[in-house]
């Protein structure tokens, strides 16, 4: 790792003015990516501002269908809440299976949104259940934050404070981990929100990153079953191709994904 | 510079440091306490795990810095009075190692899947909890067998903690 100054924030604000103040400073969260980059030397940031001290941001308030959900809450946090639990176990469940219980421990909400890397589980669960990201600037809908993979609408000093949420009717995340990372090949984010309003994120899946598949929301808004998916197409131009899997394969992915989580959600 | 102030079990501790030393160098080689491994560079295999402030992290992956005022516990801190923690004696009981690399993070994760989910621990659970530890040696069936029974025998403890 290369020499880097560590700081801690107070509050909000403490945070945008201790950013501004450096050369070329980065947030710090729980650290499970940002630590891991910089000691591949893949990152260098001149400074670390320390967003975990911030008083309360790490709160998960739930009244009624609302759900808001501080920045710095960690994965374990997000998995264990009971109130969570109740009005959106869907999300809950993500949580659970985010890594292993080490990463769970310190890796939060904030961070995963604000890396939008394209194999993340948050990012999809943000799309479908159409979240409001909340900055330290201002408001905006998931679908604004997401601008493509490892890519956000976050100015250089702005940071998440929060997301928020109406909890769907019903919902369901399905993954296909990848063995070894454990990270999604694909992940659908399934949401019914009522009256003929079901919206579909999907991770790991596509070279653009995280993206709302709109046949498959027409076809379930109509029908919530998984015999709707069938005549949805998932392009396999679009799909990424490593050695974990060809374009071909995750495009089949994405619709069993989703077929998994209609069913899981249809209870 | 960072000044760092850690409770190291049980025991405060403090030096100066560079902000980019990790917690596991920290204990590693500023308190020299060696039980604490690192075995990869990804983040990945668990032999750093230690816990702070009572919950289980890869202590590779952390700033000192960061757990600056914080509670750390690492393998030297578990057993007491002269007798062995029961996961570390089931462990030994269980020949749940081999070279034994993996072995002090392994103990770790598994006192913290107690503290999380309780002394009554089957082998679907301790296997799907093990995610984040590898092990190069054993193929993990010892290892759930000694999770299981060190699991038990701590739940003995709290039993009579209780009474
Ligand atoms: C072994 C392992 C397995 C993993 N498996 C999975 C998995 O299965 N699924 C999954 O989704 N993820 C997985 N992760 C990633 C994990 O979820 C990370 O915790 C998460 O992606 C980043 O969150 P963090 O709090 O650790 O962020 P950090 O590492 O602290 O930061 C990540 C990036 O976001 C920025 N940042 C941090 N917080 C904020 C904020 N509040 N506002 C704006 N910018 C911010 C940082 O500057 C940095 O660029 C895994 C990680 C590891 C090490
Ligand atoms: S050394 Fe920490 S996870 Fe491998
Ligand atoms: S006993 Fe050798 S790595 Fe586990």
């Amino acid at each position: 790792m290369y020499d880097t100054n560590y700081h801690r924030a107070k509050d909000a604000a403490d945070a945008g003015k201790k950013l501004r103040a450096c050369d070329d400073g980065m947030y710090l969260s729980g650290g499970m990516t940002l630590l891991p980059t910089m000691k591949q030397r893949l990152a260098a940031p001149s400074d670390l501002i320390d967003l975990t001290y911030i008083k309360d941001m790490n709160k998960i308030e739930v009244k009624g269908k609302e759900v808001t959900i501080g920045a710095t809450a960690t994965h374990a946090e997000v998995a264990t809440h009971a109130k969570l639990a109740k009005v959106c176990p869907s999300l809950a469940g993500l949580a659970a299976h985010i890594g292993d219980p080490h990463v769970r421990n310190r890796g939060t909400i904030g961070g995963s949104i604000a890396n939008n890397d394209p194999a993340a589980d948050y990012p999809s669960a943000m799309l479908a259940l159409g979240a409001t990201i909340i900055t330290n600037k201002r408001k905006m809908k998931a679908e604004k934050f997401f601008t493509g993979m490892f890519d956000t609408a976050l100015a250089e000093d702005e940071f998440v404070k929060a997301v928020s949420f109406m909890a769907p009717k019903r919902g369901a995340y399905a993954k296909f981990p990848n063995p070894a990372s454990r990270y999604a090949m694909a992940g659908v984010y399934v949401a019914d929100h009522g009256k003929g309003d079901v919206r579909v994120g999907v991770t790991g899946a596509s070279q653009g990153g995280v993206y709302r598949p709109k046949d498959m929301e027409k076809a379930l808004s109509k029908s919530f079953e998984p015999g709707s998916l069938e005549g949805c197409k998932v392009d396999e131009g679009d799909m990424l191709s490593d050695i974990h899997g060809s374009s071909a394969y995750r495009a089949n992915l994405v619709k069993v994904m989703a077929k998994r989580a209609v069913v899981a959600a249809a209870g | 510079m960072a000044k760092v102030e850690i409770t190291v079990n049980g025991k405060a501790t403090s030096a100066n440091v560079e902000d980019r030393t990790l917690l596991v160098d920290y204990l590693r080689e500023t308190r020299n306490l060696t039980g604490t491994h690192v075995g990869c560079d990804t983040s990945q295999c668990g032999a750093c795990v230690v816990h702070v402030d009572g919950k289980a992290v890869k202590s590779c992956t952390m700033l000192a810095a960061q757990a600056s005022g914080s509670d750390v516990k690492t393998i030297e801190g578990v057993a007491g009075n002269g007798a062995l923690h029961p996961m570390q004696e089931a462990f030994h009981q269980n020949h749940g190692l081999q070279c034994g690399f993996c072995t002090p993070g392994m103990i770790m994760a598994g006192i913290d899947m107690v503290n999380r989910l309780g002394p009554k621990l089957d082998e679907k659970i301790i296997r799907a909890e093990l995610e984040g530890n590898i092990c190069r040696c054993t193929g993990y069936h010892n290892i759930v067998k000694s999770i299981a029974a060190g699991a038990k025998e701590m739940g003995k403890g709290m039993k009579k903690a209780a009474q």
